[in-house]
C-alpha cells in the first residue's frame, strides 16, 4: 500500500500494545453513526499507471510560444534554480520555529529579504507573501494601521484587474472604501487624483496594466504633499532596468510590492507564485508576514532565526497584524537562487533583451494594415496592439499557430474590442517574432 | 547532517561577488524613470550559486532527512512522483490566461480533485482557490457572512471559536470583520455546551471547530453541537488541519459542518517547503454553492471543461489571489489521492492513529504524562512535562531541543495554550515501527537525562551549526537585510 | 518571589503607580509582569498630551515570545513618556520600578487612593 511501511505483524504488536483488536478499535470514541464506508472516490493506481494518466493530460495542454503577460511572464529559469530548490532538505522542511534545526532555510530567507531591500531600494523586506495580488491587500492594511483605519485606498483603474478583484474581495471583507483614480485615455497613464482628503495611501502600478511607465516621481511627491502614503506595485525583473521605488520622487515610496513570479518561478497555470513586500523601516512593526533576523548564540556563533513573532497569529491571535500562517518558502528559495545565479548582471541582461525583443515586435507589427499603438508612451516589454479584428478572435485564431498571442483587453473589460495586450520576454528569438507577424498577417489579409 | 558542514564558516552569499560591467540602458525609456541607485546584487560564478546553497540545505532538519512528528502540521512523506508530475512541461509552461480549449488537460486534473475532495470530505462542492489555510478560512468565515447577509440577517457579528483553537481562527474571523467570542473546553478535552448555549443567540454567525480538536481528541458530542448551532440560526465551519485523523473514514459533512477547508499541504502530502506554498480548498454544503470563491472549474453537459467566473456564481465572495490558486500544490494534491484511491485514504487515518496510540502508550509506561490519559488519541497527542518542571525546573523547549541532538525535529511545543508545557506529537501514517520505536528510545533517555543531568537539556542543542539563537537581539538589532560592504 | 515595593500601588493588570506630588503620578509594569513577558524588545507608549481612561488599553509591550497589551492603571493625561525605552526596552526588564519607568501622568488623588496596596497585589500576583 502507497506510503504506509507497517506489515501485518508489525501491526498486530502495535496493536497489542495499545490494548485493542483491530484498527478499527482505535476509532471506539467516535459514534459509529458518523463512520462512513462508502465514498465515491476511484480505487488508487501505481506509481507507473499514474505516470503514464498524467503525462497524457500534461500533453493535453497544446506547446504555445508566449506572448502574453499581464501579471504572470514566461522566462528562462536556469536548470541549477530547481535542482536545489527541489533537494529533500528544502523541498520538505518544515516552518523555520527551530531555528537551531532550520539555518539553511532561515539564512535563504535572509539573503532573500537583502536582495529584495537592494531591488526597490526600501530598507526592509519581509520573507514573502502569497502572491503579489494578496500582497497589495496585506500592504493596503498595512497603511490603514499606519494612518488611521478609518480611511480609503486609491487604487488605479489601470492596475491589473485580477489584482483590484481580490483588492475588492480581502478589503471588502472589513467594509474598507477603495476610491478610483482614473487615467487619461489617451495615454493610458495616471491623471493626478482629485480629492484625497480621506485617503491613506495611493497605489502607482510600475508598469499598469497596459505595460506603460507611469510618472512615479510626480506622483509620489503629490501623494506624499496630501500627507497620504505611496504603495508601489513593481515588477522584479524590471526593476533591474528602472528606478527603484525607493528612489521615487523626493522622498521614496513608503512600501513595495510586486509578483515575485518573473524570478524563478514556473508558470504553472497561475501559482504557487509569491508576493514581495518592502518597507521604510519606521514601518516594520506593521509588517505583516515573516521576518528573518540575524543574531549570534551563546558561543558568538552567527545564526538567523525568525523575529517580531509576537505580531502574528500563532501569538497575538485575533489582534495580529494578519492571519498569515506561512510565507512562500519552496519559491523564495526558487527565486533566491534564480538571483543569486543571474546576478545584478544577469538580470540587466534579462531585462534588456526582454525590452529590445517588444520594441522589435511592434515595429514588425507597425507595417501591417489596419494595424495600430493606442498609447504611444513608454512601455517596459509589453504594450497594447489595437487590431481590426476582435482581439479575441485572433488569439483565438493564432492558437492553431502555435501561438498565445496575448492577452484580449475586453476579458478585462478594458479597452476597445480590438486591443491586445502582447508581451515579450528573452525566451523568443527574432524567429518567433517573425513567425507571430506572418501567423498575424495571413489572419488579417484572410478577411 | 553531514559532519563537514558544521565545520564550515558561515558565509554569504555576498561573499561571492564579481566585477561585471554595466549592460547600456534602453534609449526609448525616459532618463526620469531609468534606474538611478545601481542594483547592488553579487554575481557570484555558477558553481559557487550551487555549493552556497547546497552546504545550506545541508544544515536544513527536513522529512526527507529527519522523523518529524510535530503536532498539527501531519509531516508525512511528500511523494516525489507528485513532484515530478507537477513539473511536467505540459503543466509547468502553461500561461494562466491560456484559452480553456487549450488546457483541458490542466483542467481535468483540477476537475478531478475538486469532485474527490467534495467525496471525501461529504461536501457538496469546492473550490480550489485559497492560496494556504489561513485563506481557506478567511473564505470560510467569508461564505458565512455572504451566506447570512444574503438572507438579509444582518445582525450576526459575532463568531464562536474555542479557546484552544489555533491562532489563525481568530486572526481570519477578526479579518473577515467578525468580534470574536472565546467557548472553553471541560477537562476532558470536549466543548463546553453549556458555555456554548449561553453565546448562542441571533447575533452569532457562526461556529468554527475542528474534529478532533486541537487538543487532539474526538469531540465526541458534535452532533449535539451542530444541533444546537443550527437551531440558534448559526453555521458551522471546520478547520480542516486535522483531517488526517479521520481521512476516508468520517466525513466533516456528516458531522453537521456546512464549510471547512482543508490543508493540502498536511493532509494531502504536498511539500512545506520550508514554509510554504501551501494550498487550502474550501468545500462547503449545498445551501453556500452560490458563494464559493472564484475561480472553480466546470464541466460542461458536452464533456469540456472551463474555468467559472462572475457570471456563473454572481454571489461568490470574490477571488482571492489573481488567477486560479496555486495549481502546482494542487498537481500534486492530486497525484497523491490518485495513488491512495478509495481504500488508500481509509488507511491513512487507520494508520495515523494506530502510529499515534502506539507512541502515546509507550511514552506514559515511561512516565511521560498525557493531558487526557483516560482518551484515545487522534493522530496526534498531547504529552505535559510539567512533572519534570516541577522536579528540576526543565521546560517543554528543553526537551524539544535536546530531541534535535538526537536527529529528531522537535514535537509542537506550547500549542494548545492550554495545557502547560505540552508537546503536541503527530507521527502520521507513513513513519514506521522502528523510526516510532527509537523516538521511544530516545524519549527515555532524554527523560533520565532531565531528571539527573538537566543541564544536557538546558543548553541543547549541542550538536547543530549553531546553539540556542539570542532571540532578543535579534528583535533588539533588527538586521534583516545584509548592509552592502 | 517577585519585587513589591511598598511604598507604590498597583493595578489588577500589573501596573504600578508611584505618587510624585502635586497631582503628578509615575507609571510603569511589575517585577512579576516583566518576569512573564520575558525579554521585552519593543515598548508601544502613548505620546505625551494622550487622555487615558483607567482599565483600557493604551500601548503594547512586545517581547520575543508576547505583545501584551498595556493598560491604562488611573484615568489621566500623559505628562511625560520615557524616551529611553525607544533604544532600551531591556530596562523594563533590568529595573521596572526604576529606570524602567514608562510614563508620568497627571491624575486625581482619589484615584490613586482607589488602587490596590502592595499587600493586596501581594495576593494577586502569587496566584
Amino acid at each position: 500500500m502507497p506510503y504506509i511501511p507497517h506489515d501485518a505483524e508489525e501491526t498486530a504488536a502495535m496493536l497489542a500494545a495499545v490494548g485493542v483488536n483491530s484498527l478499527d478499535a482505535l476509532f471506539d470514541e467516535i459514534p459509529s453513526s458518523l463512520q462512513v464506508h462508502d465514498m465515491v472516490l476511484p480505487e488508487g493506481l501505481s506509481e507507473m499507471a499514474l505516470g503514464r494518466e498524467l503525462e497524457g493530460r500534461a500533453r493535453a495542454n497544446a506547446p504555445l510560444l508566449c506572448f502574453a503577460g499581464g501579471g504572470a511572464y514566461a522566462h528562462h529559469i536556469p536548470a541549477i534554480v530547481w535542482e536545489i530548490a527541489a533537494r529533500g532538505e528544502f523541498y520538505s522542511a518544515y516552518t523555520p520555529y527551530q531555528p537551531e534545526a532550520s539555518q539553511g532555510t532561515l539564512q535563504v530567507l535572509y539573503e532573500y529579504q537583502s536582495f529584495i531591500t537592494r531591488l526597490t531600494g526600501l530598507e526592509v523586506s519581509n520573507a514573502s507573501l502569497y502572491d503579489g495580488a494578496s500582497g497589495l491587500a496585506e500592504a493596503c492594511l498595512m497603511a490603514l494601521r499606519i494612518q488611521g483605519s478609518e480611511k480609503s485606498i486609491l487604487v488605479p483603474e489601470n492596475l491589473l484587474p485580477g489584482w483590484r478583484s481580490v483588492l475588492d474581495t480581502v478589503l471588502g471583507m472589513q467594509n474598507i472604501l477603495l476610491q478610483s483614480v482614473p487615467y487619461d485615455p489617451i495615454s493610458g497613464t495616471l491623471q493626478i487624483p482629485g480629492d484625497a482628503s480621506d485617503a491613506a495611501a495611493l497605489i502607482v502600478p510600475q508598469i499598469n496594466a497596459f505595460g506603460l511607465l507611469e510618472s512615479v516621481d510626480m506622483l509620489t511627491d503629490w501623494a506624499h504633499a496630501q500627507g497620504l502614503l505611496t504603495i508601489a506595485v513593481v515588477n522584479p525583473l524590471a526593476l533591474a532596468m528602472l528606478k527603484a521605488p525607493g528612489d521615487w520622487g523626493g522622498k521614496g515610496a513608503d512600501m513595495a510590492v510586486g509578483e515575485g513570479q518573473p524570478m524563478g518561478i514556473p508558470l504553472t497555470g497561475g501559482g504557487p507564485y509569491f508576493g514581495f513586500l518592502a518597507c521604510r523601516k519606521a514601518h516594520v512593526r506593521q509588517l505583516p508576514g515573516r521576518l528573518v533576523a540575524k543574531t549570534v548564540d551563546a558561543k558568538g556563533r552567527t545564526g538567523y532565526c525568525l523575529t517580531l513573532q509576537a505580531r502574528e497569529q500563532h501569538i497575538r491571535r485575533g489582534k495580529a497584524t494578519s492571519n498569515i500562517c506561512t510565507n512562500q518558502g519552496l519559491m523564495v528559495t526558487a527565486a533566491t537562487i534564480h538571483m543569486a545565479t543571474l546576478g545584478s548582471h544577469g538580470l540587466q541582461e534579462t531585462a534588456s533583451l526582454c525590452h529590445t525583443r517588444a520594441r522589435q515586435l511592434r515595429e514588425l507589427l507597425a507595417a501591417l494594415p489596419g494595424v495600430s499603438f493606442p498609447y504611444a508612451g513608454a512601455f517596459f516589454h509589453e504594450w497594447v496592439v489595437r487590431l481590426p479584428l476582435p482581439a479575441t478572435t485572433v488569439r483565438d485564431a493564432l492558437l492553431g499557430h502555435g501561438l498565445l498571442a496575448g492577452i484580449p483587453l475586453r476579458e478585462w473589460e478594458m479597452g476597445e474590442p480590438g486591443d491586445l495586450l502582447v508581451c515579450t520576454t528573452e525566451l523568443l528569438e527574432e524567429a518567433d517574432l517573425l513567425t507571430y507577424r506572418d501567423a498575424l498577417k495571413s489572419l488579417l489579409e484572410a478577411q | 547532517m553531514n559532519p563537514a558542514v558544521t565545520e564550515t564558516v558561515n558565509d554569504s552569499i555576498f561573499a561571492h561577488d564579481h566585477h561585471m560591467p554595466v549592460p547600456k540602458m534602453p534609449a526609448d525609456i525616459p532618463e526620469d524613470l531609468l534606474r538611478k541607485t545601481p542594483l547592488n546584487l553579487p554575481n557570484a560564478s555558477e558553481l559557487d550559486v550551487l555549493r552556497h546553497y547546497t552546504r545550506l540545505s545541508q544544515k536544513n532538519f527536513s522529512i526527507d532527512t529527519q522523523f518529524y512528528p510535530l503536532g498539527s502540521c501531519t509531516m508525512k512523506y511528500n511523494p516525489r512522483i507528485a513532484h515530478a508530475m507537477a513539473s511536467l512541461p505540459g503543466f509547468a509552461r502553461l500561461h494562466p490566461d491560456t484559452p480553456a480549449p487549450a488546457m483541458q488537460g490542466l483542467l481535468q486534473v483540477l476537475w478531478e480533485l475538486q469532485e474527490w475532495l467534495a467525496a471525501a470530505t461529504g461536501m457538496a462542492a469546492v473550490s480550489l482557490t485559497p492560496a494556504a489555510g489561513a485563506q481557506g478560512e478567511l473564505a470560510g468565515v467569508a461564505m458565512i457572512r455572504a451566506y447570512h447577509l444574503a438572507r438579509g440577517d444582518t445582525g450576526r457579528n459575532k463568531m464562536l471559536i474555542p479557546t484552544a483553537a489555533h491562532g489563525t481562527n481568530p486572526a481570519s474571523a477578526q479579518m473577515a470583520g467578525f468580534e470574536v467570542i472565546e467557548i472553553p473546553n471541560l477537562p476532558d478535552g470536549d466543548l463546553d455546551m453549556a458555555a456554548l448555549d449561553v453565546h448562542l443567540g441571533p447575533d452569532v454567525a457562526g461556529i468554527m471547530l475542528t474534529n478532533p480538536s486541537t487538543l487532539g481528541v474526538f469531540e465526541r458530542r458534535i452532533a449535539e453541537i451542530a444541533h444546537h448551532v443550527h437551531a440558534a440560526g448559526g453555521l458551522l465551519y471546520y478547520d480542516g488541519a486535522n483531517l488526517n485523523a479521520i481521512l476516508g473514514r468520517v466525513q466533516p459533512g456528516q458531522m453537521g459542518f456546512d464549510v471547512m477547508h482543508l490543508n493540502l499541504h498536511k493532509t494531502f502530502a504536498t511539500p512545506h517547503g520550508g514554509g510554504g506554498p501551501g494550498a487550502g480548498a474550501v468545500a462547503v454544503q449545498e445551501r453556500l454553492k452560490p458563494f464559493l470563491p472564484l475561480p472553480t472549474v466546470l464541466k460542461e453537459p458536452h464533456g469540456a471543461l472551463r474555468w467559472m467566473g462572475a457570471e456563473d456564481l454572481p454571489q461568490s465572495i470574490g477571488h482571492l489571489s489573481a488567477h486560479g490558486g496555486n495549481i502546482g500544490v494542487l498537481l500534486r494534491a492530486h497525484a497523491y489521492l490518485r495513488r491512495l484511491g478509495r481504500s488508500g485514504v481509509g488507511r491513512v487515518s487507520a494508520y495515523a492513529a494506530l502510529n499515534a496510540n502506539y507512541l502515546l502508550k509507550e511514552l506514559q509506561r515511561l512516565g511521560y504524562q498525557a493531558a487526557f490519559p483516560e482518551r484515545r488519541a487522534s493522530h496526534e497527542f498531547i504529552l505535559s512535562v510539567s512533572d519534570l518542571h516541577k522536579a528540576t525546573g526543565i521546560r517543554a523547549l528543553d526537551v524539544a531541543k535536546r530531541l534535535l541532538d538526537f536527529g529528531i525535529h522537535a514535537p509542537t511545543i506550547y500549542f494548545p495554550q492550554l495545557v502547560p508545557e505540552c508537546l503536541l506529537i503527530e507521527p502520521t501514517e507513513t513513519e514506521s515501527k522502528a523510526t516510532l520505536d527509537r523516538f521511544v528510545a530516545v524519549m527515555a533517555q532524554i527523560r533520565q537525562e532531565a531528571l539527573e543531568q538537566p543541564e544536557l537539556l538546558r543548553e541543547a542543542p549541542h550538536h547543530l551549526p549553531v546553539g540556542r539563537l539570542d532571540e532578543a537581539l535579534a528583535a533588539r538589532r533588527l538586521d534583516v537585510s545584509a548592509a552592502p560592504e | 518571589m517577585s519585587k513589591i515595593p511598598q511604598s507604590l500601588r498597583y493595578s489588577d493588570t500589573h501596573e504600578w503607580v508611584e505618587d510624585l506630588g502635586d497631582g503628578r503620578y509615575r507609571v510603569g509594569i511589575t517585577d512579576h509582569a516583566q518576569a512573564l513577558l520575558g525579554d521585552l524588545v519593543y515598548a508601544e507608549v502613548p505620546e505625551v498630551g494622550k487622555a487615558l481612561q483607567s482599565g483600557t488599553v493604551c500601548g503594547v509591550l512586545e517581547s520575543v515570545k508576547a505583545a501584551a497589551d498595556l493598560y491604562a492603571p488611573i484615568t489621566g493625561k500623559v505628562l511625560e513618556r520615557n524616551e529611553a525605552l525607544n533604544d532600551s526596552p531591556q530596562l523594563l526588564n533590568e529595573d521596572p520600578y526604576g529606570t524602567g519607568w514608562i510614563m508620568v501622568v497627571a491624575a486625581e488623588s482619589a484615584a490613586f487612593a482607589e488602587l490596590m496596596d502592595a499587600t493586596a497585589y501581594d495576593t494577586i500576583a502569587e496566584a
